[in-house]
C-alpha cells in the first residue's frame, strides 16, 4: 500500500486509538494522500457511485425488511402497506426499487470503462475478476429481490429462471426441487429468497472491500493506460478526488431523484402490481431491464440454429446450451485479461480495438433491446446474431486484434500526454 | 471545453444509458392500439389531483363499481385526501357494515364501519366472486391503474412520456376508455383491430378474415379497449347512473373519467406528497451540485490535466 508515514496526530484520543488500531493512519494513507493519476476523467466516478448505491440499497433494504412479511399470502399486501401506511415507506421503497436499476447503470458503465481503457490488464487481473464476482452476486441479489413483492412478474420470473436449472441432465430436476424447497415456486421459495436477499448484499459488501484493497495495491488505471512515473503524474486523493467524485455524485443524485420522485415505476413492470397467481400466466414474461441482454443470449439457443447445432447440438439440449451460454457470457468477462493479447491498455492508443469495443457496446444494447421483445421474428434472428457477436468479440476479435494491431505510440508519461494536449490547444 | 463535454456525456449516459439499453420490456397484451390519452391534472412534475374529480369518482365507485369490485387496500380515513372532513368520513364509513370479532362469546358480529376500516369487499372470497360473475372474479381496483399502465416497462418507447411525467396515466386512460367509450353494439373492423392484434407472421388477409369472423362468446360483451375484445363485465355506466353531488351532468364519459382519476389516487395515494418532495429534492440537489462544481474547479485550478 501507500508508503506515506502516518501523520503526527495532535489529538491524544486519536493518537491513543491509532497506535493500537491504525484506522486513522489507514484513512490518511488510503483516502488522504493516496496518489491518484491526475488525468482521470469522469468515467472514473462510477466505482464510487456504485459504492454509494450499494450502501443506499443496504440501508433502505434493512428498513424495508422491518416492514415486509415474506409469506405468499401477505408479501404483496405488506409491500402495499409500506407504500400506503408506513411513514415515508413509499420513499424507501421507490429508492430501493430504482436503486437496483441505478446500481446496474453505474456498474455497467464502470465495467465498460474498464473495457475501454484496458483496466483489466496486468497487474489488475484480480481486481477485475473480483469485479465480475460482484456483478454476478448483484444479479443473484437483484433477481431474488424482485421476487419479494410477490407480484405476477415476481412469481413467473422466479418460475422461469429457477426452471433453467432443470436443463442440467440427470440432476436438473433435483436441483430445481432443492432450489424451490418443494415442487413449485411457493412459500418456502419466497422465504429462502428473502433470507438470501438479505444475506447477499453483505457478501457483496465484503467482495467490494476486497475489490478496494486490490485497487489500492495496484492503484487506479487512467485514460492513457500508462502507469504514473512519479509525483508529477499524480495528485493526492483528498481534496482532488473527494471533490471530483462529489461532483459526479451530485449529478448522479439528480438523475436518481428524478426517477424516484417523478418516474418511480418507469423501469418496473406494471404486471408486478397484480398479486401473484400461479393459475394465470402473464402474456409476456420479461425479466428486469438489466437482465435483458443475458436473457436474449439465453433465448437465442433453439433447435436448428446452426451455431447451437455445431457447438452444442451433439451433446446438450438447446435449453442447456442457452443456460451455459448465459453463464458463459459472464465467465468470458472474467477471463478477458488473458483473452486480450495486446500489451497496450487504453483504447486511445489502439486504433482497431477501439472500434471493436464500441461495436461491442452497440451489440450489448441490441441484446438488451431484443431481450425485451417477444420470441418471434425478426427479433429471434437479431438476438442470435447479436449473441454470436458477443462471443465473437471476446473469443476471436479480442485476441486477434491484439496480434495484428499496430498501436499508436504511447506517451512517455501522463504528464507528457497532458503537455502534448495543452500544446495542441 | 472537453471537460464539460465529458461530464455532460456522463450525465447523459446515466439518464439515457438505461433507456437505450433497455428496449420495451413488454407490449400491452392482445390489443393492437392504445386508447387516446386524456389530459390528466396529476401528470407532470407539478401535477396534482382535482378534488372535484376525485369526489365524483368516489361516487361512481361506490354507486356502481363497488357492487362487484373490491378496493381492498384503501381505508376510509384516507378519503381525507379527497377533501372530506373527519366527520364526513366518519359518517361515510358508518354507512358500511363491517364484520368484526370474535367477541367474548366467540361470535363474529357486524358493526358500522369506522375510518380505520378498509372498504369492505363485495364478496366473501374469490370463489364467491367468480360464481356470481359468470366464472370470472372481478379484479380488485386498488391498483388497477398502475397494473394496466402500458407505458411502464416499455422503457425504450416511452422515454419522452417519462420525461413529461406521464407515469401511469396510460392506465387511467385505459380505465376511462374502457368504461366511457369501449362498449360498441355493432363493432366495425377498426373497433376489432384496436383490441385484437395481428399474430406474428400473420398475413393481412388472414388477419382481416379473423377479425371478420370474430364473435363475442356467450356471456361476453364487445369492448374495443379490452385486450381480446370480449369482456365479461356488461356495460356498467349509463346516463345518470349516479347523481353527482356537485350537479355535474353524469354522462358515461364523465363518470368514466372521474372514476379513472379516483382509481389513480387509489393506486398511488402518495402521488402528491411524492411530487412535492421531489421538487424540493431536485432544487436542493441542483444548487448543491452547482456548489460542488465550483469547489471542484477551485481545487483543481492549478492542476494541468487532459
Amino acid at each position: 500500500m501507500s508508503n506515506h508515514a502516518a501523520p503526527d496526530f495532535k489529538n491524544p484520543v486519536i493518537r491513543w486509538v491509532d497506535s493500537r488500531l491504525p484506522v486513522f493512519s489507514y484513512v490518511y494513507a488510503e483516502y488522504g494522500v493516496f496518489p491518484m493519476p491526475k488525468n482521470l476523467n469522469y468515467f472514473w466516478n462510477f466505482g464510487a457511485l456504485a459504492a454509494v448505491v450499494l450502501v443506499t440499497m443496504i440501508l433502505t433494504g434493512i428498513m424495508l425488511a422491518m416492514q415486509y412479511t415474506p409469506h405468499v399470502d401477505m408479501a404483496f399486501n405488506s409491500v402495499e402497506r409500506i407504500m400506503r401506511d408506513v411513514n415515508y415507506g413509499w420513499l424507501l421503497r421507490y429508492i430501493h426499487m430504482n436503486g437496483a436499476s441505478m446500481f446496474f447503470i453505474t456498474v455497467y458503465i464502470h465495467v465498460y470503462r474498464g473495457m475501454y481503457y484496458g483496466s483489466y490488464k496486468a497487474p489488475r487481473e484480480l481486481l477485475w475478476i473480483l469485479g465480475v464476482v460482484i456483478l454476478v452476486l448483484m444479479m443473484a441479489t437483484a433477481f431474488m429481490g424482485y421476487v419479494l413483492p410477490w407480484g405476477q412478474m415476481s412469481f413467473w420470473g422466479a418460475t422461469v429462471i429457477t426452471n433453467l436449472f432443470s436443463a442440467f441432465p440427470g440432476i436438473g430436476d433435483a436441483i430445481v426441487t432443492w432450489l424451490w424447497g418443494g415442487f413449485s415456486v411457493d412459500n418456502p421459495t419466497l422465504n429462502r429468497f428473502f433470507a438470501l436477499h438479505y444475506l447477499l448484499p453483505f457478501v457483496i459488501f465484503a467482495v467490494v472491500a476486497l475489490h478496494v484493497v486490490a485497487l489500492h495495491v495496484v492503484k487506479s488505471n487512467n485514460p492513457t493506460g500508462v502507469e504514473p512515473r512519479g509525483p508529477q503524474d499524480t495528485v493526492p486523493f483528498h481534496p482532488y478526488f473527494t471533490a471530483k467524485d462529489s461532483v459526479g455524485l451530485g449529478v448522479f443524485l439528480i438523475v436518481f431523484a428524478f426517477f424516484v420522485f417523478f418516474a418511480p415505476n418507469y423501469m418496473g413492470h406494471p404486471d408486478n402490481y397484480i398479486p401473484a397467481d400461479p393459475l394465470v400466466t402473464p402474456p409476456h414474461i420479461v425479466p428486469e431491464w438489466y437482465f435483458l441482454p443475458f436473457y436474449a443470449i439465453l433465448r437465442s439457443f433453439v433447435d436448428g440454429w446452426w451455431p447451437y447445432e455445431v457447438v452444442f447440438g451433439w451433446w446438450a439440449s438447446a435449453k442447456l446450451a442457452g443456460v451455459l451460454a448465459m453463464f458463459g457470457s459472464l465467465l468470458v468477462l472474467a477471463v478477458l485479461p488473458w483473452l486480450d493479447t495486446s500489451k497496450v491498455r487504453s483504447c486511445r492508443y489502439r486504433p482497431m480495438y477501439k472500434w471493436a469495443v464500441i461495436l461491442f457496446l452497440i451489440d450489448f444494447v441490441i441484446l438488451g433491446w431484443v431481450g425485451g421483445k417477444p420470441a418471434e421474428e425478426p427479433y429471434v434472428t437479431i438476438a442470435q446474431g447479436a449473441t454470436m457477436y458477443y462471443f465473437f468479440h471476446f473469443l476471436i476479435l479480442t485476441p486477434l486484434i491484439g496480434w495484428i494491431e499496430r498501436p499508436k505510440p504511447l506517451p512517455a508519461s501522463i504528464s507528457e500526454s497532458v503537455l502534448q494536449k495543452s500544446a495542441a490547444k | 471545453m472537453r471537460k464539460y463535454g465529458l461530464s455532460l456525456a456522463t450525465a447523459a449516459m446515466i439518464a439515457v444509458g438505461g433507456s437505450a439499453l433497455i428496449g420495451s420490456a413488454a407490449q400491452a397484451a392482445g390489443g393492437g392500439a392504445h386508447p387516446p390519452q386524456p389530459d390528466y391534472s396529476f401528470t407532470g412534475m407539478f401535477g396534482s389531483f382535482d378534488r372535484a374529480e376525485l369526489q365524483r369518482g368516489l361516487q361512481v365507485y361506490t354507486g356502481v363499481c363497488a357492487a362487484c369490485h373490491g378496493l381492498d387496500l384503501v381505508r376510509f380515513r384516507e378519503l381525507e385526501a379527497l377533501g372530506y372532513s373527519e366527520d364526513q368520513i366518519k359518517a361515510f364509513a358508518a354507512t358500511y357494515s363491517v364484520e368484526d370479532g370474535p367477541n367474548e362469546d366467540g361470535d363474529m358480529y357486524d358493526r358500522p364501519g369506522e375510518p380505520k376500516d378498509r372498504f369492505p369487499a363485495p364478496f366473501p372470497n374469490v370463489q364467491a366472486a367468480a360464481a356470481s360473475n359468470g366464472g370470472k372474479a372481478p379484479p380488485d381496483l386498488s391498483l388497477i391503474v398502475k397494473n394496466r399502465a402500458h407505458g411502464l416497462g416499455s422503457i425504450g418507447l416511452n422515454f419522452v412520456d417519462m420525461l413529461k411525467g406521464g407515469e401511469f396515466a396510460t392506465g387511467a386512460a385505459y380505465v376511462s376508455a374502457l368504461l366511457g367509450h369501449g362498449y360498441v353494439e355493432e363493432p366495425t373492423m377498426a373497433d376489432k383491430m384496436s383490441c385484437l392484434a395481428a399474430n406474428p407472421g400473420e398475413s393481412h388477409e388472414a388477419y382481416e378474415a379473423r377479425l371478420e369472423e370474430f364473435e363475442v362468446p356467450a356471456g361476453g360483451h364487445f369492448n374495443k379497449w379490452f385486450p381480446g375484445c370480449a369482456i365479461k363485465m356488461p356495460n356498467p355506466l349509463y346516463e345518470d347512473a349516479v347523481e353527482y353531488a356537485d350537479g355535474t351532468p353524469a354522462t358515461p364519459e364523465q363518470m368514466a373519467h372521474d372514476v379513472s382519476v379516483f382509481l389513480t389516487w387509489a393506486s398511488e395515494p402518495t402521488l402528491e406528497a411524492r411530487k412535492e418532495m421531489g421538487i424540493k429534492a431536485l432544487l436542493f440537489l441542483i444548487v448543491f451540485t452547482g456548489i460542488l462544481i465550483a469547489v471542484k474547479r477551485n481545487i483543481w485550478r492549478n492542476v494541468k490535466k487532459a
